[in-house]
């Protein structure tokens, strides 16, 4: 839902002294409310269970299972993870929780996202609530200064995002093994990695960036057939960019849920073989 | 009266379609300051409803192809009516109009190797049509608008000024072509065919203020398109009122063969609405076919005589032409289209048309669902959204529609100038003579091209070869503005009859000339009409509207009415003279196609004077006949003698 | 197959003022907006101003906010509402009001005219053009567009901000400008013109925060945020932002 509370200015818009005298900010009949009210429901749900994750500092790590949220681990204060992302490159005079060091970059990545950045644009910032349904704001420049201008460095987060889902991958290949570190196990746990990192990867991938990327930047398709190609699959996913935000935010979230759970004993992981 | 205000320009262009904006473009160009007035907005015109292509024998898809074959289909088509020498100069010179289409930005679809790809379509004997998928009309209005900005775009940087040299008046309307008259001549007789003296400029009105206001020019070019809006099941668009037309005639220019008016086979007829809006031909040239309502493929039984050798005799015959076409005719669907519309008259008229009075074109089982989306997406898109159809899954109901306007103002081949009045020039479906008596699908784009950079190179021409510049008499202008404020003050200049609703009268008039000067026509119905229309005439004198000036729809067609008035008298009169049938001209009492009939041409004047109140019965419109020009015979040998009888007299053939 | 009377609101009016004026008009099957609108023409105020001219979603004319929602009046079926409700058709709100239902569109050929055009291949003859079917694909979906200017309308950037206006170009010619940069054949670079360039800083990209809306109103369906504004906000990414870019030009000016 919107929440600038402002009155929409009068001598602007399409309150403007050219405009058709017409005093509703919009005529709408439908519910054009729920879906912003929707986006930020669920934006803001998100946000208070990964802040709450990443400040925890704690329950993140069940053999062979970690957290996403944790990997990889950049400091000395880190649970040890057997063949785990121990890298502590930057040393040990980090005292807070490890997850805020790297869960910069997926924030980053998902924050600049053209879809994000649509869903929060109008669900939180109101601009607009939707469309034909006047803004708030007096004034708007949209992504033309700073801060916003920023956005444009969606690229750099997405070549972080690569890495961040190559080592959730590799994550995932660790999930093949059991508590105690024999390979050639599973669990019920192997399965929400597998399908998360299946979403990680199609929503990393199906980024406009990407599309640009392997392909949409080229002039003539028809000179170089092997981008062409790529840039054609990219671009199917691509057209389900929202989805694959959603599904993949959900099963992040579900995938560092079932690592606590698992790590806090309040359940205990089915094993299959 | 207050002066109004008068701007002078070399060429004023009326109509912002296909040939007015090419014959603004090349005026321009030859570095006349040009003016383009239009009804609506810039770059809504008509051209954009055209779905097919545009006609030319690049030979892209199938190298046989010559300007020597399509200037034979065009006349096939056209029932050797034709003016020969404008399908000759139209079949030369449509490739490097289309060619320099792309120079410009345009976007056709492509071959493998990156050509133009052309594809198949009725009366055409190899694939001819550059296309865009099926919005080809707008591709060529957009490419054309963007060659104008970027005109403006030069000017710009060259004088500060983007309309320095070529101006666009969106949204206005012309009302009177103004004629100087010189000394000697008497302009103040209240005449209404303008007697003699040279075109000096256009009396015209914004449509948004109301504001009227003067183009003085020593050329116009006429390019306001065609008259399907007389008639009530039509595919035109509002602007279609045959200004062009009627402005031609005021200002004393002939129009020529006007009974040939062109009902397109496959229009929409369900629902109510929508009835009239065009489904492009192109369904039937990708493997679209016919049924009545017993599942019968009926054209086959109705190819005539003289196409009987060019057809499938068979449908499996037909079929196989999709595929190989070298080695099989194509199928009977593809005919010309006075052929097809004719024939879904009959089937109808005979019981076994579909429940909303059309037949069945299906596609549904000629093709994957996934193919029919992406050959023809607006065709998909138009019946989802206004029939709630899917014509993948079922088949749409179609019949006859009018569609367009073979005859029109009668032109020089060469030069496109009017005949009778210096300055004045016409190009696209306003001119007459090009499509003979019926008019090939994808030769209309064609012809705008053609006939619209030729109109204004020759009015660019005119303007800069008079020496001297017209005058506009101040009387003149006076009489304009008169007659164009008439509709606010009718009720109280009339004896005591009411005022008339123009709302009223144009359905009226529509349903008149949609029963009695329809597809198939007869004498006594004609007869019927003219009396009506007169009528009409008389009513339309005191065709009164509310409000104001200021963007008044109701007075903008009370001004409309007497162009539609004037040109469905002209269609009357004519079709009644005609006693044979030719292409978009049926007879039912005189069914067939006589050869004597091929050299006549009907040529539409003006008589009398037009102050209101004058006596109805006797019409505004003279029918002259005029022999035409024999065929030049390096032209006529591109035929087989076989063919030749069959259109040409006796005399003629061996001449 | 029945009739029914309507309850309709049009708002009448002029630069001076108006308000929504209140009708009951018949309805018959299978009409659309436009349809009633003409109704109301014919039968009950024979001046209302309206726009319109193929009837047949292919010229873009007859665009008006009905029920709050910028469409097409040609396309929007009646029977998508229930017979109970009241239809409000408005103007286009974000464009000066001229009469009724008609409004000032000129700030759209104005921000036509800012567009460079085509630049043709130097050296290629007419008639000599090549282009292939995959290359063409990406402009001939911008070309689809009827210029209703649906777009333009709702794109809260100017329909909320006048002030905007001189430095926005709209989705439509932003995506015009997309269209010219794919243009297989477009030689803008090879004359010195940057379209890249152009587009973020002569024709206010950046104002676009790609909520979307243009997309969402687009009666052609044309996909003009993911496949025209995202990646022309991509390419000027191309130019300031990447780092791969940025290195590669590093070194290639080094190796010079």
């Amino acid at each position: 839902m919107a929440t600038g509370t402002e009155p929409p200015p009068t001598h602007s818009g399409v309150h403007g002294a050219t405009r058709a005298t017409i005093g509703a900010r919009h005529l709408r009949t439908d519910r054009w409310w729920l879906s912003p009210a929707l986006t930020a429901g669920g934006l803001l749900a998100f946000v208070l269970y990964s802040t709450w994750r990443a400040f925890a500092n704690a329950d993140y790590y069940a053999a062979p299972y970690v957290s996403p949220f944790y990997s990889p681990c950049l400091s000395e204060n880190c649970a040890p993870m057997r063949g785990g992302p121990n890298w502590e490159i930057i040393g040990g005079w980090w005292g807070l929780s490890p997850a805020l060091l790297i869960l910069i970059f997926p924030l980053g990545f998902r924050l600049t996202c053209y879809y994000y950045r649509k869903a929060y644009y109008r669900g939180f910032w109101a601009s607009p609530p939707a469309c034909a349904v006047a803004e708030p704001h007096k004034k708007y420049t949209g992504e033309t200064r700073f801060p916003l201008i920023l956005q444009n460095l969606h690229r750099y987060f997405f070549y972080a995002a690569l890495l961040v889902a190559g080592i959730l991958t590799y994550d995932t290949v660790l999930t093949f093994r059991d508590e105690q570190y024999a390979w050639g196990h599973m669990g019920l746990g192997t399965v929400v990695f597998l399908v998360n990192i299946v979403l990680i990867w199609a929503y990393t991938l199906s980024c406009h960036s990407c599309r640009h990327i392997v392909g949409g930047r080229l002039k003539h398709f028809s000179r170089h057939p092997v981008r062409y190609r790529l840039w054609g699959w990219v671009s199917k996913l691509n057209a389900r960019h929202m989805q694959l935000a959603w599904a993949s935010l959900i099963s992040v979230g579900l995938a560092d849920f079932y690592v606590y759970l698992v790590a806090s004993g309040a359940f205990d992981d089915p094993r299959f073989f | 009266m207050t002066r109004l205000e008068r701007q002078q320009w070399d060429v004023v262009v009326v109509g912002a379609g296909g040939a007015g904006l090419r014959a603004a473009i090349e005026a321009r160009e030859r570095g006349a300051r040009t003016a383009v007035i239009c009804k609506s907005l810039f770059g809504k015109a008509h051209t954009v409803m055209a779905e097919g292509g545009i006609a030319a024998s690049m030979g892209n898809v199938n190298s046989g192809d010559n300007w020597q074959v399509h200037f034979r289909d065009t006349m096939r088509g056209g029932k050797f009516l034709n003016q020969w020498r404008m399908a000759e100069l139209h079949a030369q010179e449509a490739p490097e109009r289309v060619w320099e289409l792309e120079t410009w930005g345009a976007l056709f679809d492509r071959t493998a190797d990156g050509r133009i790809s052309q594809r198949n379509f009725g009366g055409h004997e190899y694939p001819r049509l550059a296309h865009v998928g099926d919005r080809t009309g707008l591709e060529l209005i957009r490419t054309l608008q963007q060659k104008i900005v970027s005109l403006q775009q030069e000017d710009e940087k060259e004088f500060g000024d983007y309309e320095a040299r070529l101006k666009i008046f969106q949204e206005c309307t012309v009302t009177r072509i103004l004629k100087d008259h010189g000394p000697g001549d008497d302009p103040g007789n209240g005449n209404g065919n303008g007697g003699a003296g040279r075109v000096a400029g256009a009396f015209c009105y914004e449509r948004e203020s109301g504001r009227f206001f003067v183009l003085e020019a020593p050329a116009v070019v006429l390019a306001t398109g065609g008259i399907g809006k007389s008639f009530k099941v039509t595919s035109n668009s509002w602007e279609y009122t045959g200004d062009g037309h009627a402005l031609a005639l005021l200002a004393g220019a002939p129009l020529l063969n006007m009974e040939f008016v062109q009902f397109h086979p496959t229009g929409m007829v369900w629902p109510p609405s929508v009835k009239g809006i065009l489904v492009t031909e192109s369904v039937r040239g990708d493997g679209g076919v016919l049924r009545n309502s017993e599942g019968k493929r009926f054209m086959f039984d109705y190819v005539p005589d003289v196409f009987k050798e060019k057809y499938a005799q068979t449908e499996a015959e037909g079929d196989r032409w999709y595929e190989d076409p070298d080695h099989n005719r194509r199928p009977p669907e593809l005919l010309p289209r006075d052929e097809v519309a004719r024939a879904i008259n009959s089937e109808v008229k005979a019981g076994r048309g579909s429940p909303h009075g059309g037949v069945f074109l299906d596609v549904s089982t000629r093709m994957p669902a996934e193919v029919i989306r992406r050959r023809l997406p607006s065709m998909y898109h138009q019946f989802k959204e206004l029939a709630d159809v899917d014509i993948t899954a079922e088949a749409m109901e179609v019949g006859p529609t009018c569609h367009y306007v073979m005859g029109g103002i009668a032109v020089d081949s060469d030069s496109a100038a009017a005949l009778g009045v210096p300055g004045l020039f016409a190009a696209g479906e306003v001119a007459g003579g090009m499509h003979g008596s019926n008019r090939l699908g994808g030769n209309s784009l064609s012809d705008l091209l053609v006939f619209g950079r030729r109109a204004g190179l020759h009015a660019a021409g005119h303007a800069t070869a008079s020496a001297v510049r017209p005058e506009v008499s101040e009387a003149e202008i006076e009489t304009a503005a008169a007659e164009a404020l008439r509709p606010f003050s009718a009720p109280d200049t009339t004896d005591g009859a009411p005022p008339e609703n123009p709302y009223t009268l144009h359905q009226e008039l529509q349903q008149t000339m949609n029963d009695l000067v329809g597809i198939i026509r007869r004498e006594g119905e004609m007869t019927q009409a003219l009396k009506r229309l007169a009528e009409l005439r008389v009513r339309a004198g005191r065709a009164g509207v509310e409000g104001h000036r200021q963007f008044n729809p109701g007075w903008h067609l009370a001004l409309d009415l007497r162009n539609m008035l004037l040109v469905s008298e002209c269609v009357a009169r004519a079709a009644r003279e005609r006693t044979e049938s030719r292409g978009g001209h049926t007879r039912e009492d005189c069914p067939t196609m006589e050869r004597d009939w091929r050299r006549v041409n009907l040529l539409c004047r003006l008589t009398g004077p037009d102050t209101p109140g004058d006596e109805p019965a006797r019409g505004r419109i003279a029918l002259e006949r005029r022999t035409t020009e024999p065929i030049r015979p390096d032209l006529l040998a591109l035929f087989e003698k076989e063919e030749l009888v069959k259109y040409l007299a006796e005399e003629e053939l061996y001449e | 197959m029945s009739s029914y009377q309507a309850g309709f609101r049009v708002w009448r009016g002029d630069q001076d003022g108006g308000e929504l004026e209140d009708f009951t008009v018949e309805v018959n099957e299978g009409e659309v907006v436009l349809d009633i609108i003409h109704r109301l023409q014919a039968t009950q105020a024979s001046d209302l101003a309206v726009r319109w001219n193929c009837k047949a979603g292919k010229c873009g004319s007859c665009s008006a906010e009905i029920n709050g929602r910028p469409r097409l009046m040609c396309m929007t079926r009646m029977s998508v509402f229930t017979r109970e409700e009241t239809i409000t058709v408005t103007p286009l709100r974000a464009f000066p009001v001229v009469r009724d239902l008609v409004t000032d569109v000129s700030f759209n050929y104005a921000k036509a005219r800012d567009v460079p055009s085509f630049v043709p291949p130097p050296g290629v003859a007419a008639g000599d053009y090549r282009m292939r079917q995959v290359d063409v694909d990406r402009s001939q979906e911008f070309r689809k567009c009827i210029e209703c200017f649906l777009c333009q309308d709702t794109c809260h950037v100017v329909r909320d901000h006048e002030e905007n206006k001189p430095a926005f170009a709209g989705p439509r010619f932003l995506m015009r400008v997309a269209e010219l940069d794919m243009h297989p054949l477009d030689a803008a670079a090879e004359s010195g013109l940057d379209r890249k360039k152009t587009a973020q800083e002569e024709h206010g990209l950046g104002y676009c925060n790609i909520t979307k809306c243009c997309t969402e109103v687009c009666p052609e369906g044309i996909k003009i945020t993911d496949n025209a504004l995202i990646p022309l906000k991509e390419r000027a990414a191309d130019r300031k932002y990447d780092p791969l870019v940025w290195l590669g030009n590093k070194i290639r000016r080094r190796g010079e």
